[in-house]
């Protein structure tokens, strides 16, 4: 722990996001959905679906990027001697932001990285969602101001750290136990979805090992879209930001290098473009991940390091993400969803709830 | 000055941190992750501040900020 980190540098946290921004448009280009080649919230989504937690047809797969990221953080967090079980601090309450969050995150349709892959490929809807991203952390800022806390964490048993990772190899190998069959949409008890998002995805070997990649280099550097705004904001610190620019700077160019930017609003792949609701469900997602304390990819690489509490945050992902499917609250190319101006205001109220409740000078 | 962050997260051990780097009086400040010993060290090094890093055993780190 004495400070020998290249990537804890700017230029490392600069080099990892680039990295992360061109690995994403690679993904693309080998199958994964266009100005989707990483979306943590997702691609939680279609693991969820894959599971059968909840039915919609066009989203089903269990994604190798989400594994390979939380097992590449882990392998990681060991060799640097950064594998610490720790948790317990408000677990009920992470599950409950992780579930808003993944709400909040489905009205805009993507986290906060898919919002920068959709802008570096042309999306000009995800600069809605971006302003609601950095007002909703702004927001997060100012009950961090108030003293907002959700409590210490503490060392745990070594098993609390492993559980996560475990579940993650389960998934693992239910993806090889149970392989996609071409054209059908179940193999085994596994979703596969033959059309739509779910069905767009770069070859297993290709997905897994760019997430083992980027999950190594993320632990090492502390990359988090949240983190970036909220310590420009907090503290006027740009040190993650410049990692944010970098995947943006670096996802741009490899658009537009392999002519995949598209400047426009109508018809942006897996994209909306009502405004409004672009612009409140990344509030609310955006407030979630601020009182959370990361963003839903550093979440998972802290559950990688054996952070129980952001394992339970990622969990409240997957059953968020579900239920934002089953009740209706997710939006599609063709508009929000019937409930997601109530899914959207709710996860928001709920949020408010806990920044207040939790702040001490509440 | 003694200011103990162990078990907490970004940002509040930079947020308790943060008032008194505009001072010059000696801190000391426990943290248990390396996350927040890079984000301390950071802080404090950016408003002038010399930080030295003392393992303190169990994966605490008691880093001292001098003026």
């Amino acid at each position: 722990m004495n400070g020998k980190n290249p990537f804890a540098s700017t230029a490392g946290i600069i080099f990892v996001g680039a990295v992360i921004g061109v690995a994403a448009i690679l993904l693309q280009k080998f199958g994964n959905p266009a100005n989707m080649g990483i979306c943590v919230a997702c691609f939680e989504r279609d693991i969820a679906g894959g599971l059968g937690l909840h039915r919609a047809a066009i989203v089903q797969y269990i994604r190798p990027e989400i594994i390979g990221f939380v097992l590449g953080s882990m392998v990681m967090a060991l060799m640097a001697g950064e594998f610490r079980p720790r948790g317990g601090s408000a677990p009920i309450v992470r599950f409950i932001l992780g579930m808003v969050a993944a709400v909040g995150a489905l009205v805009f349709l993507g986290c906060p990285w898919r919002t920068v892959l959709r802008l570096a490929g042309g999306d000009g809807n995800a600069l809605f969602g971006l302003a609601g991203l950095i007002c909703g952390i702004a927001g997060g800022t100012l009950f961090f101001k108030r003293g907002y806390s959700l409590g210490s964490s503490v060392k745990q048993n070594a098993a609390v750290g492993w559980f996560f990772p475990l579940l993650m190899v389960g998934l693992l190998g239910l993806y090889l136990a149970f392989p996609q069959i071409s054209g059908q949409p179940q193999s085994g008890p596994i979703f596969y979805s033959v059309s739509g998002p779910g069905s767009s995805h770069a070859p297993f070997l290709l997905s897994f090992g760019v997430a083992l990649v980027i999950g190594a280099l993320a632990q090492r550097s502390r990359f988090c879209t949240m983190g970036a705004f909220r310590d420009l904001i907090l503290f006027r610190y740009g040190h993650l930001f410049f990692g944010v620019l970098a995947m943006f700077v670096a996802a741009l160019a490899a658009n537009l290098l392999t002519g995949g930017f598209h400047a426009g609003f109508a018809n942006q792949p897996v994209a909306h473009t009502d405004g409004l609701w672009n612009f409140l469900g990344m509030v609310t997602a955006g407030l979630a991940f601020a009182l959370a304390g990361g963003c839903p990819g550093r979440q998972l690489f802290m559950a990688g390091e054996g952070d129980s509490d952001a394992a339970v945050f990622a969990l409240g992902m997957l059953a968020g993400a579900a239920m934002a499917h089953n009740l209706g609250t997710a939006s599609s190319a063709a508009g929000i969803g019937a409930y997601g101006v109530q899914g959207t205001l709710i996860g928001l109220a709920v949020c408010l709830v806990i920044g207040f409740a939790f702040s001490r000078k509440a | 000055m003694l200011i103990d962050t162990r078990g907490l997260s970004c940002p509040q051990p930079v947020l308790m941190v943060y008032p008194h780097l505009s001072g010059s009086e000696p801190i000391d400040v426990l943290v248990d992750n390396t996350t927040s010993q890079e984000n301390v060290s950071r802080a404090a090094a950016r408003n002038g501040w010399n930080v030295q890093a003392e393992e303190e055993g169990d994966g605490v780190v008691r880093l001292e900020l001098r003026k």
